[in-house]
């Protein structure tokens, strides 16, 4: 978020670097049920991210103290691998993922009945396999499908998109460079259903107008993220149904 | 396939809505400003105005009365601790085993690692759970095999009335025993119990398919001829 770069970010006819418009997504490829071991799975690509998510449980919850009589508690690991980023990335948790998993476990909490399941845990598993700005919000998109995946209650599916400022005009998707030399990065995560923000976060400043511009290109960007989410998961369980159809 | 229609096959996932005023909400769906919303993924089912979903996948929950097979993981002096493949293991007392059990004496009767048929004696609102083997036909499980399948494709081994086991069961010259959790005992021949094994893991792979029954019967016939001499 330094904002100080030569690079045009956003040239004279409002094109950005990648030839996308201030209102476009970059391509999105959602797939349910890539993992045959966890009992849930997803693998989400936006732009040059790629994320896959892995749900396990409800199970039993491990380390004790962490047990709640009264509902299951989301225990969400984030990780980015060594080769996601140009260079090397120290392995291990660190303090910008330790914050990314506990944001992403409480988003999640908001939509699954968690009542359901008292004294268990639902483990979810995020690694991020590439990146290129807005993981936090590809791995919320991939664990929230994941999730439902694996057979969870949950109210909603919750996609998630983050929205910046770059060159002193309002983007949505913000990719690697247009983070880096942009002054604000704002990632959102929402409940469709009834629009309830369950992430919202801001890097660098905007004015007020701005940021209601910007929440209003994400919430639309996050419906649109949604019906890929929905979409991926019931392309993998029709096509279980046409496979077998097709045997007779 | 004709959509929209009672009863029609539909795949739905959490947030879909179900149905807005009318029907009630079964397992599965959830109400928001009075309209019903699937909570899980699964096929939309209809029945006598309920509304709800039919679960694909998920974890078995207990509830009593099921008959479960059970996995034993732990001792304790008057209890053993049992695996019954869901969230929440369950406690078998000593007073809810078939034989005399002396205080501390709970090893000489099941071992870690038996596997034993049991019943869901009750399930409390913490899902504390208590299973028993006081019950007709309840007992230690000795030899044969076990195949694990996700629980909600149970009913479809079983069949309308037990009509697929049956069938399995009286050409395979195997002795079945299905645990609502998914598990599933199989003791006979070799080569028909590694028939019965294949037959069961096809019946999960292809639940969702009509005329089932009789591709097990010819895929079980194909194997090892069609009827007992």
């Amino acid at each position: 978020m330094s904002g100080q770069s030569d690079l045009e970010l956003v040239n004279k006819k409002g094109i950005r670097l990648d030839g996308r418009k201030a209102g476009e997504l970059r391509d999105i490829k959602i797939e349910a049920g890539v993992l045959k071991n966890a009992d849930g799975s997803a693998y989400v690509e936006i732009g040059k991210n790629k994320v896959r998510a892995a749900v396990y449980g409800p199970r039993e919850c491990h380390p004790r103290h962490l047990q709640d009589p009264t509902k299951a508690i989301i225990q969400c690991k984030y990780n980015m691998m060594a080769f996601s980023v140009s260079d090397r990335k120290r392995p291990g948790p660190d303090r910008r993922s330790v914050e990314i998993s506990k944001i992403i476990a409480e988003a999640l909490e908001s939509v699954v009945l968690t009542e359901l399941y008292p004294r268990a845990s639902i483990d979810v598993y995020i690694e991020i396999l590439q990146a290129n700005a807005g993981t936090r919000c590809a791995g919320l998109t991939a664990a929230s499908v994941a999730l439902a995946d694996a057979g969870i209650p949950m109210r909603d599916i919750i996609p998630a998109v983050a929205v910046g400022k770059a060159d002193g005009k309002v983007l949505l998707d913000l990719n690697k460079e247009e983070d880096n030399f942009g002054q604000a990065d704002v990632p959102i995560a929402l409940i469709p259903k009834t629009d309830e923000i369950v992430l919202l976060q801001m890097d660098g400043n905007m004015t007020r107008d701005e940021f209601d511009n910007a929440i209003e290109m994400g919430v639309a960007a996050c419906h649109e993220i949604y019906e890929k989410q929905k979409d991926a998961l019931r392309r993998r369980y029709s096509a279980a149904l046409k496979e077998v159809e097709a045997d007779e | 396939m004709e959509r929209k229609q009672v009863g029609a096959r539909e795949v739905v996932v959490p947030g879909d809505l179900l149905d807005d005023g009318g029907m009630r909400p079964g397992n599965g769906a959830y109400v928001l400003d009075g309209r019903i919303y699937a909570s899980r993924l699964g096929v939309r089912n209809v029945s006598s105005g309920t509304v709800g979903v039919i679960p694909l996948r998920g974890r078995y929950m207990p509830a009593p009365g099921d008959m479960v097979l059970g996995m034993i993981v732990d001792i304790g002096p008057s209890n053993w601790l049992v695996d019954i493949n869901s969230p929440y293991p369950a406690p078998l007392h000593v007073n809810e085993v078939p034989w005399k059990v002396e205080f501390g004496d709970t090893s000489r009767f099941l071992k870690i690692g038996d596997m034993i048929m049991a019943k869901i004696l009750m399930v409390d609102e913490s899902m504390k759970v208590q299973v028993t083997m006081n019950d007709s036909g309840l007992r230690k499980l000795e030899g044969g095999r076990i195949v694990e399948i996700s629980h909600s494709k149970v009913s479809r081994v079983i069949g309308k009335s037990g009509s697929m086991i049956q069938m399995v069961k009286n050409m395979t010259d195997c002795r079945i025993f299905v645990g609502q959790n998914g598990r599933i005992w199989v003791d006979g021949e070799a080569n028909e119990a590694g028939v019965t094994v294949e037959a069961i893991k096809m019946i999960e792979r292809e639940a969702q398919t009509s005329n089932l029954t009789e591709r097990v019967r010819e895929f079980i016939g194909s194997k090892i001829g069609p009827a007992e001499e």
